[in-house]
């Protein structure tokens, strides 16, 4: 099956010098929920502007559903829909107007474009703003608005730029569910974000750059399979002792009442809690101390390249 | 794009932008027709009739096709220019340009407007000056070519100058300093039999000047250059700035990085 992006040897050197891509090579398939990660400047919003035409690439190819940007910019233009970092709204129009304009910009008669602007509204809960000027609205319904705009073109491809960046999270568990749905009637998901459960929740396949390099590109769960060490904190019912030893595991004292353990790869936890409870520690809950894949992306970004 | 999902995306433009100078009538509309109607009144009646006939007419006769042009020229220019920076200053020009429009479009789309509004703005200026004159158009056909040459000439440089600006100030600066003096200096108030001949050569550069003169031709049949000639000198203009926008439209010139 034709991948929905295919990317090969991607540069790009901006006018000041900047070498912000330096042969990015990424492959995304129809259908997948694929999230593009990295730190701030690592080159993510560089590739996502050379793919939807914002910034001119230096060298190398892209194709959408098959289409090479080179050979044919509209057609190739046509499959996607871009939900950017930035709200990039006329702020005066009125929500509606917003809609049914971008569907006109792809030449979708004004009756279909009323209603699919109808349906998105009502989808995304914001049809009783539908006459609201774009700057009356909340942060999170300003991002609805924007994802209610890429998806009036029905894109093949929806590639969203850290689009829960200052969302509530009733909010962002709504979008989840909706992104959920979208990509589960056969739309393809590219998410960029720097919430790592968030891609981790929703993604199955994976790619971070960083220094304008692809530092690696996999599913989610094989990339946390092979983290060595978990780190969990567990909170106790009774003051901690100020010594603190648990024979086999790596283990220090938060507070008075919370001790941080390190599991590793074969470890038991509950041979650690069996210890605790002969030293009369009465563990009363548990959680992560860090996400997994924000410790396996931390773990990537320190590796030397 | 099939033709017809290219006329349906023109037509969004288009639409858009009417939408958008009638929604701000009071900066759009309304200054053009106060501005006019006190040229009309002093120039045309307390000055002009001290002054006399100019170019055969009364000087209201004379002065009423000038100022309708200016009208034309000033508020195409500043409908494409500020709409068109607008969109690049809150970014909202990237729905269009992640979008397939071609870039043809995109620009027709916007002089499109910038026409609409110039046309609109001419007939509110032509009916003021009722109310201080009357006249009859002597050629028709070229009132109506000239000014939609004319309308969709100062649109593209006001496309032009909304891609070249950064900030407000930039959409401001050739209106005041270049576009006010030529107009001023295009003989919308004066005939150029009036000028000493060093000075009446100098102003056969300005493009205001084939501009008028067309359409004070048009209104009343009297000019101070061959129309032939200035239709040519109008039709070259249009081809520079025309084939310029579309340059910058396809570099992506402050469009695209």
């Amino acid at each position: 099956m034709t991948p929905a992006l295919k990317i090969q040897g991607l540069t790009k050197t901006y006018d000041n010098g900047l070498q912000a891509l330096k042969g990015i090579d990424l492959e995304v398939s129809q259908g997948d929920f694929f999230a593009l990660l990295g730190p701030n400047g690592a080159g993510k919003s560089t590739t996502i502007g050379i793919i939807c035409s914002l910034v001119t690439k230096s060298s190398g190819t892209v194709q959408v559903h098959g289409v090479d940007i080179d050979e044919n910019f509209p057609a190739a233009k046509k499959f996607l829909g871009i939900v950017p970092q930035e709200f990039n709204f006329n702020m005066f129009e009125k929500v509606e107007d917003i809609l049914i304009n971008q569907a006109g910009y792809y030449g979708i008669p004004l009756e279909v474009a009323r209603e699919r602007t109808e349906h998105y509204l009502t989808k995304l809960g914001i049809a009783d703003k539908r006459h609201t000027p774009s700057r009356m609205l909340s942060g999170g319904m300003k991002r609805r608005l924007m994802i209610a705009r890429a998806l009036i073109h029905a894109p093949k491809l929806l590639i969203l730029d850290e689009p829960t960046a200052g969302v509530d999270i009733e909010m962002r568990r709504s979008m989840y569910a909706f992104l959920r749905e979208i990509n589960e009637a056969g739309t393809t998901i590219i998410l960029t974000t720097h919430y790592l459960e968030e891609a981790e929740s929703l993604c199955r396949n994976i790619a971070i750059i960083n220094h304008g390099e692809l530092v690696t590109n996999s599913s989610i769960r094989e990339l946390v399979r092979d983290l060595n060490k978990e780190s969990f904190l567990l909170d106790c019912a009774d003051s901690l002792p100020e010594a603190l030893a648990v024979p086999g595991f790596q283990v220090s004292r938060v507070d008075d009442h919370c001790l941080e353990i390190a599991i590793e790869k074969g470890q038991d936890l509950g041979q650690a809690f069996e210890v605790l409870r002969q030293q009369g520690i009465t563990v009363v809950s548990m959680r992560n101390q860090a996400n997994r894949l924000e410790q396996k992306f931390m773990n990537l970004l320190e590796a030397p390249q | 794009m099939s033709l017809f999902e290219q006329y349906v995306a023109f037509m969004t433009i288009l639409r858009k932008e009417i939408k958008r100078f009638l929604r701000i009538w009071t900066q759009t509309l309304l200054p053009s027709a106060i501005t006019m109607s006190l040229y009309y009144l002093i120039f045309g009646t307390l000055i002009g009739s001290r002054i006399g006939e100019m170019g055969g007419r009364t000087y209201m006769e004379f002065v009423v096709p000038g100022l309708i042009m200016m009208a034309i020229v000033t508020n195409s220019y500043s409908n494409v220019v500020s709409s068109f920076f607008g969109a690049k200053f809150n970014h909202s020009v990237e729905e269009l340009l992640v979008s397939p429009i071609p870039n043809y479009v995109i620009l027709w789309g916007y002089v499109a407007g910038g026409v609409s509004r110039g046309l609109l703005v001419a007939f509110i200026v032509t009916l003021v000056s009722l109310f201080f004159t009357s006249f009859h158009i002597a050629h028709f056909g070229v009132v109506v070519a000239v000014v939609i040459l004319t309308s969709v000439l100062f649109a593209l440089c006001g496309f032009i100058n909304a891609v070249y600006a950064n900030t407000f100030d930039d959409i401001s600066i050739v209106p005041t300093f270049v576009l006010t003096p030529l107009t001023y200096l295009g003989g919308v108030f004066y005939s150029l039999d009036l000028l000493p001949e060093f000075w009446a050569k100098v102003s056969q550069i300005n493009p205001l000047v084939y501009v008028v003169n067309a359409f004070r031709y048009g209104m009343l049949g009297v000019s101070d250059v061959s129309v032939g000639f200035a239709f040519a000198m109008i039709g070259v203009f249009l081809v520079l700035a025309y084939s310029y926008s579309m340059h910058l439209l396809r570099s992506g010139t402050r469009l695209r990085t």
